[in-house]
């Protein structure tokens, strides 16, 4: 079989985040791969060290540095990777029109991808991608098992959380539990630098996207800042629950 | 017309409905001419959801089937879909649930439309219509924009007010749908059990961090508090992946996002993952031991000292 990981390539979450002519700027801030994504892959990797004859390829979309995530994916122990090179903005479901291409050409049985992204904040790529292909999916998985082409495992929903089959193939995003990623070791590095990165251009994949942005900024509320000194904790506490009872008006 | 999709829970139509109800009233508005606002219900035995949804809006359609008595994304998915074109629906309504984010974006590849996800506000002007929504685990706002006939739409959950009901019912017609075989099997359900009020509905929240020292802590601080102010109890990823709490309290990116009118953060230093998830609360309070901790950035009262000391002191100071 065939698994495909997508990646994103993220703001490091200890990173501040800066705007620049309407949109958010990451030229000169430490950027990682997504931990949802590091998720996917480190599934990919367990299932086939479960037992599953797999070729595990991370694909993403995005301008060139987006290849130092790959590299990333491929050091942890995929086999090979393909980078969509671009500088154009897409959306989820644009970006949805090119994974699912891939797929198909790869002849891929099972896709991961992160739950939420931490740049977009979308949890639409994965269902997006399904839908394309016809395939069925689970969102937010927090385990996972397969055996021969059956899938089984434990996702969250509204309220709660289901256990679930699902035949391949399948799409998958990822959710917090669902195992803990592995650092890339020196060895693995060093052997990842031979493996194949294949550069793809936008221009096959025939997308065009239905959704601009328009600007950005940087959420700012303006906060009161009133903090007290609890040394003396019943008069902070006193205080605290005047502020809050007669300035703020929140509790009774 | 503008067709949303109602929300409900346990056998009551949930508040993210009536805040549907109020961001289609607008586009109506704004889309002006004789723009109407349909609400579609799917599921099962949904005879008093649709009685109570038709209050609010100008015409009702109906999905009650059997085979709808789950929900799944891809039956959801058709059916929305489906209605959407049958009644040349201009925008689709959705609540950025976990299920509506879910479905949303197999609705909008369907009818080849833009997605627009999570939107805390909504403008129509012509076939434009333009958004705002928190990115970047909600530090940044961002605005964006499609054009075009159709257009899919999940709203925030708390972004608008609830409508209010109208004296006069709006009509009801059952609807024939074709739908798929669902593909997900569910072997087994989970569900959230908690004697007190839901995350999302809560007006106060009071969660807690590592600072609280133990589960013992969390209950004796969190939870004490929590019941004494009739609010939601809530938690970091630390203390849910320490086993001190269940993973449904989890506020944060990969947990629940709530915006109360009162946050009261316990023992909790602040990482972005967690802020991600609370930072729109209209109030936020917070009591920590480190001055330095991030939490007391974005907080507007807050108290500097030791959890086992200050939150007795606050209880018995609300008792008074």
């Amino acid at each position: 079989m065939r698994i495909l990981t997508y990646i994103r390539q993220v703001l490091d979450a200890e990173e501040s985040v800066h705007v620049a002519n309407n949109a958010v700027a990451l030229e000169n801030s430490k950027l990682v791969m997504d931990t949802m994504d590091e998720y996917g892959v480190e599934e990919a990797l367990r299932l086939r060290e479960a037992g599953a004859e797999a070729e595990i390829i991370a694909v993403a979309v995005g301008p060139a540095r987006v290849q130092e995530a790959l590299r990333t994916a491929l050091a942890m122990g995929v086999d090979r990777a393909i980078h969509v090179e671009t500088d154009t903005r897409l959306d989820p479901v644009a970006l949805s029109k090119v994974l699912a291409q891939i797929a198909q050409h790869e002849q891929a049985n099972l896709i991961f991808s992160g739950g939420q992204q931490a740049d977009w904040d979308s949890h639409a790529l994965g269902a997006a991608t399904a839908e394309r292909l016809n395939w069925p999916q689970a969102t937010w998985t927090s385990a996972l098992e397969l055996r021969g082409t059956t899938l089984s495992g434990k996702h969250d929903v509204d309220e709660g959380s289901e256990t679930f089959t699902l035949e391949l193939p399948a799409v998958i995003t990822t959710q917090q539990g669902l195992n803990e990623p592995r650092y890339p070791t020196l060895p693995n590095i060093m052997k990842s630098k031979k493996k194949e990165l294949r550069k793809g251009s936008l221009d096959q994949f025939s997308v065009i996207p239905k959704l601009t942005t328009a600007g950005a900024e940087i959420q700012v509320k303006t906060r009161l800042n009133k903090i007290l000194d609890g040394k003396d904790a019943p008069a902070a506490a006193a205080k605290l629950v005047d502020l809050l009872r007669n300035e703020a008006k929140v509790i009774a | 017309m503008i067709l949303l999709v109602v929300e409900y829970a346990n056998g009551k139509v949930s508040k993210s409905t009536w805040e549907l109800v109020s961001a289609a009233r607008e586009l109506a508005r704004q889309k002006g001419g004789d723009t109407s606002v349909t609400a579609l219900v799917l599921g099962s035995n949904i005879a008093s959801i649709a009685a109570d949804v038709a209050r609010a809006v100008d015409q009702v359609l109906v999905g009650d089937l059997a085979a709808l008595a789950q929900y799944d994304p891809e039956l959801w998915s058709a059916a929305v879909a489906q209605i959407a074109t049958e009644g040349e629906a201009s925008v689709i309504l959705i609540g950025a649930s976990r299920s509506g984010r879910e479905y949303s974006p197999r609705v909008a590849v369907k009818l080849d439309a833009p997605l627009l996800e999570d939107v805390i506000s909504l403008k129509a002007s012509g076939n434009t219509l333009a958004a705002q929504r928190y990115t970047f685990l909600a530090r940044i706002t961002e605005t964006i924009e499609a054009t075009g006939p159709v257009a899919v739409v999940s709203i925030k959950p708390g972004a608008f007010s609830p409508a209010a009901l109208r004296a006069e019912a709006a009509e009801q017609f059952d609807v024939d749908l074709n739908l798929p075989t669902p593909r997900l099997k569910v072997t087994g359900k989970t569900a959230e059990r908690s004697s007190r009020v839901s995350l999302f509905e809560a007006e106060t929240v009071v969660s807690g961090g590592r600072g609280v020292g133990s589960a013992e802590g969390f209950t004796q601080n969190v939870e004490a508090l929590a019941d004494q102010l009739g609010a939601a109890v809530g938690a970091t990823r630390a203390i849910v992946d320490a086993g001190w709490r269940p993973y449904s309290e989890q506020v944060g990116q990969t947990g629940k996002t709530v915006q109360p009118k009162l946050y009261i953060a316990v023992g909790i230093s602040g990482a972005v993952q967690h802020l991600s998830g609370m930072n729109k609360s209209k109030t936020i309070v917070a009591i920590n031991r480190d001055a330095e901790a991030p939490i007391f950035k974005i907080a507007d009262y807050g108290i500097v000292g030791d959890v086992p000391q200050v939150i007795p002191a606050i209880l018995a100071e609300l008792k008074k």
